[in-house]
């Protein structure tokens, strides 16, 4: 569905700053999130979990536990099925290991109680007995060879031979003759980079409301970014049919990737089964922290070679990812992403996944991009400090534009890179002073964008009003944007349409809120989905007004008659319209599905000044401003939200945020006072610029735009606190003490 | 275990409860009084999620103890609109744009509230210092300073 | 995979056809195939569409399939 014809585009209500549907019941305290509801003669269920890295389950006793008065049922991993497809046994084994478990908070067991105390009390009673095995937490350490492997035979065939058994992935992916390449450089320069796994940090911990009958039938609601990925996961797990399981999402308190999985609804469903009631289940913010999605960790090698004015002859990466105790594929996207935003003759990335003594790891806004470019970006700035040349100016000599052969493969389309560099080379913040200790860092940005599968199905109200169901739970505010590419398209007042989110029966299959894709997709759909309901608008009023369907068009939320030959009827409105759909043939409605193609990428640059002080090695952040290419802002403020949010979860990767393991294997930081995550007074004022070339793929343009901004901040304070430091920094985090030993040598 | 009996203000309204001596003051909230308005992000007072008023000052309710408020007067965000009137900060956060997912506003709401009793014209550091103690993931809190501060000038104005 | 070359040649006029002649010519390829791939055509990324047709003037490029975040 191809970039409608901008140049006769004038929009109404796309762009336009509009209350949000859901606003009144957040500011209120009404709106239902995971763990606000409720049901008569719920049970409320617990996880015992693995104190250990790495262990092997020799026996698990619950007499006692299941004896104890208020406990209604117990189950462990052998209450869960065990499916043939990796990634669905991958997800079960997680929910509740079998014979071993991988890392320290591995769920174990689970009881249901009739409070939340006895619940507590009961899992204490569990006796596990433990052989504990050698363990390995660092990606680097155990992609040695005689690393304790974390699982067997998990490699695929793209592994070499002879590889630690803890290896099971390699990607490549480049195009030119890098070696020519780097013999036509005037200087190259090779660094090693080390960052953190860092969590994905939502404020509402996973909940969920879960009932199963022994005949199959259930229901769960929960707080994810996909029902149909809960339903199809827990179908799986529990061996249920997934028609028989309705999945309803609640409100959700921040997912950012992390709640593209499911943990704790498989359980509460088998202790459902067993206990004959309903089970709900909310995670502490420990249980998040140690068994819900960090991100990848990473150790990566990059080399550059530039002439001395500054252009790219070749690069090279070797990147090295953790995707905890399972087979991952998020290096892939890292791999693919590094070297996006150059223009380049001569590339190759190699990647590779490792398998550790850590939690699964599940995706992270831009999931794979933020590390890889962050290393690229840093390799970049240095060099511009060598060769004493403007880093934008760099960055714009090299940038990547229509026409590009990307390093990961396609050549690029319309993109907004040069655009992007060039307005942040225009702000005053690239020319503002700087004091003492103080440093200016930037750093390109680059996300694919997802489309996938969807489904939107668009209802005419006999009151003229109109409704929208779609199926992505709302995380960023798309209620409101698809709402008003509806009216957009139907040339309706926004207040008129109200989207609804549905749950797994009441509308098609749709892939999880992911990859910055609702927006984009569930927008083109929900656009054609208006203009299906457009045509049979058109068509009833032709037979009112006896004449061609075809004389008939749609101008601004009216049926007109088109040219001389269809008569002088005045224009039906949609209300009109929509009055007489029972004379007229029947209710009316539009739906579309689709499996999206055409989302446009997406690039941002980052700029932002800090003061690193030389007693302590704390970092400040002055001043930041964001600019990134939208396509088109459906709704400026959300994107801006976008970009600021983006912006500071960068800034706490850069600073602050890390996963943290002692020699035990064991998480030394599980709760938010020890996991520090930006507040407020952090912060300074975000800036923002959106920039807006229309993606060719969306009828308005759009490109999705929440992954990006989270890719810029790592490399942009990198460079910024090594040039105020005086010290190239090569890991993240850039906490005090890492920044201060750095300092003095 | 047997449970307390307490007798407490809770938005104006006289409420007694029945209690676990050993339960929060948030758990009371939410699964005895069925006033969910609260949240519990940590459980450890990290987070700010669960904030309320407790005779006049906010307090994590995931640190409080419910047979602690015996006597006292609770505000929670169920009770910051007049009816369908919204309070300015809750206005003004819609029209700004200020909350995302929303899991943190009602807490953000009610400490900006007690902010702006104690000090009507806050400078931009004050409000940050003050909401530091309310995690919020989401905004990058920009949004939420910007709002705390419109909303200051039309209370002052008014 | 396929014979550490970096471009393949096969007859084909969509992408199923691709994929299936891809799979006897190069065998290497077949697992990841299996796994999933997307496909660039032209620049633009289509995850799963079978019948996207292709011809001889397209650039096509295979990726794997991308998740998450």
């Amino acid at each position: 569905m191809a970039l409608d014809d901008q140049a006769k585009r004038t929009f109404k209500v796309v762009g336009t700053r509009v209350g949000r549907p859901d606003g009144i019941d957040k500011v209120t305290g009404k709106a239902a999130y995971g763990a606000d509801i409720t049901a008569p003669g719920m049970l409320h269920g617990r996880i015992l979990r693995s104190p250990h890295a790495h262990a092997r389950i020799k026996s698990i006793d619950v007499s006692e536990a299941a004896k104890l008065a208020g406990v209604k049922a117990v189950v462990t991993g052998a209450d869960l099925a065990i499916p043939d497809d990796e990634g669905f046994a991958d997800i079960a084994i997680n929910c509740l290991a079998r014979d071993k478990v991988f890392y320290d908070g591995h769920a174990v067991a689970a009881v249901a109680a009739t409070s939340k105390s006895i619940a507590k009390q009961a899992i204490r009673l569990i006796k596990v007995d433990y052989e504990i095995l050698p363990h390995v937490t660092d990606v680097d350490a155990a992609m040695k060879p005689d690393a304790p492997a974390v699982q067997e035979g998990r490699a695929l065939e793209n592994v070499p031979a002879g590889m630690s058994q803890n290896v099971t992935t390699r990607c490549a992916f480049g195009h030119g003759d890098v070696d020519a390449g780097f013999a036509k450089a005037d200087k190259i320069i090779e660094r090693s980079f080390k960052t953190a796994a860092t969590h994905q940090g939502y404020i509402e911990p996973q909940a969920c409301l879960a009932t199963l009958g022994s005949d199959g039938r259930g229901e769960v609601w929960c707080c994810t970014q996909g029902q149909y990925m809960v339903r199809a996961n827990c179908a799986a797990v529990l061996g249920i049919e997934e028609s028989q399981l309705r999945v309803i999402s609640s409100e959700i308190g921040g997912g950012f990737g992390g709640k593209t999985s499911t943990f704790i609804e498989p359980v509460a469903l088998a202790l459902s089964r067993k206990s004959g009631k309903p089970v709900k289940m909310v995670m502490t913010r420990d249980e998040v922290l140690r068994a819900t999605g960090p991100t990848i960790s990473a150790s990566m090698d990059i080399k550059i070679g530039m002439t001395n004015d500054g252009r790219i002859t070749a690069a090279r990466g070797e990147l090295r990812y953790s995707g905890g105790a399972y087979p991952n594929e998020t290096i892939e996207m890292g791999a693919q992403a590094a070297f996006a935003a150059y223009d380049l003759e001569a590339v190759e990335t190699v990647g590779w996944n490792v398998m550790t003594n850590r939690p699964k790891e599940i995706p992270y806004r831009a999931p794979g991009a933020p590390t890889s470019i962050y290393a690229v970006e840093s390799v970049v700035d240095e060099l511009c400090q060598e060769l004493g040349l403007d880093p934008l100016d760099v960055r714009l000599l090299n940038a990547a534009r229509k026409g590009t052969l990307s390093a990961y493969g396609p050549t690029f389309n319309e993109i907004g890179l040069v655009a992007t560099l060039e307005a942040a080379k225009a702000h005053p913040h690239y020319t503002a002073p700087l004091g003492p200790n103080q440093g200016r860092g930037l750093s390109c940005g680059f996300w694919f964008n997802f489309g996938g599968n969807t489904c939107v199905s668009l209802n005419i109200n006999d009151d003229g009003t109109v409704g929208v169901v779609e199926g992505n739970p709302d995380i960023g505010g798309s209620r409101a944007s698809i709402s008003m590419m509806a009216a957009e398209e139907l040339g309706v007042p926004y207040e008129k349409v109200r989207t609804v989110i549905a749950d797994t029966s009441a509308l098609g299959f749709n892939d999880i809120t992911d990859g910055s894709r609702v927006t984009f997709a569930v927008g083109l759909a929900t656009i054609e989905a208006a203009r299906a309901a457009i045509r049979e608008m058109c068509r009833r009023a032709a037979k009112i007004w006896g004449i061609d369907e075809d004389a008939v068009l749609w101008e601004d939320g009216a049926a007109v008659p088109a040219g001389p030959n269809a008569g002088t009827h005045p224009p039906m409105t949609l209300a009109e319209i929509a009055a007489v759909a029972g004379n007229t043939g029947g209710p009316i409605a539009g739906h579309h599905e689709v499996n999206a193609d055409g989302a446009g990428v997406s690039f941002g640059v980052h700029l932002v000044d800090t003061e690193v002080d030389p007693e302590t090695g704390a970092t400040k952040i002055l001043r930041y401003t964001v600019f990134q290419d939208a396509g088109k802002a459906v709704h400026p403020d959300y994107v801006e939200g976008q970009m600021q949010g983006g912006a500071v979860q960068g800034i706490g990767w850069a600073l602050n945020e890390e996963y943290i393991y002692g020699e035990d294997g064991r998480l030394q930081n599980a709760g938010f006072l020890d996991y520090r995550i930006p507040v407020a007074s952090d912060l300074p004022e975000i800036e923002t610029v959106i920039l807006e070339i229309p993606n060719p793929g969306h009828p308005y343009g759009v490109r999705g735009v929440g992954e990006t901004p989270i890719v810029p901040p790592l490399a942009a304070i990198s460079n910024a606190v090594s040039r105020a430091a005086g010290v190239r920094m090569c890991e993240l985090p850039m906490s005090p003490p890492r920044l201060l030993k750095a300092m003095t040598g | 275990m047997k449970m307390i009996p307490v007798e407490t203000t809770i938005n104006g309204d006289q409420t007694e409860f029945l209690c676990n001596a050993d339960e929060s003051l948030l758990d009371v909230l939410r699964d005895r009084l069925g006033l969910t308005g609260a949240k519990e992000g940590c459980g450890t007072g990290d987070c700010g999620a669960c904030s309320v008023m407790l005779n006049g000052r906010v307090v994590c309710s995931c640190l409080v103890l419910g047979v602690e408020t015996q006597g006292a007067e609770v505000e929670t965000i169920e009770g910051m609109a007049d009816g369908e009137t919204l309070h300015p900060l809750q206005r003004v956060f819609i029209e700004e744009a200020a909350l995302q997912c929303g899991i943190c506003t009602p807490g953000i709401l009610i400490a900006a509230k007690s902010l702006l009793a104690k000090n009507p014209d806050p400078t931009d550091t004050e409000v940050r210092y003050w909401l530091a103690g309310n995690l919020c993931r989401c905004t990058g809190y920009d949004k939420i300073i910007k709002a705390v501060q419109k909303a200051a000038a039309e209370m002052r104005a008014a | 995979m396929a014979g550490g070359k970096e471009w393949v040649e096969v007859e084909a006029s969509n992408f199923k056809q691709l994929l299936d002649a891809l799979e006897v010519k190069h065998p290497g390829l077949g697992p990841q195939i299996k796994r999933g791939v997307s496909l660039s055509l032209d620049g633009v990324i289509y995850r799963e569409a079978w019948f996207t047709e292709i011809g001889p003037e397209n650039e096509i490029i295979l990726m794997p399939y991308m998740v998450g975040g």
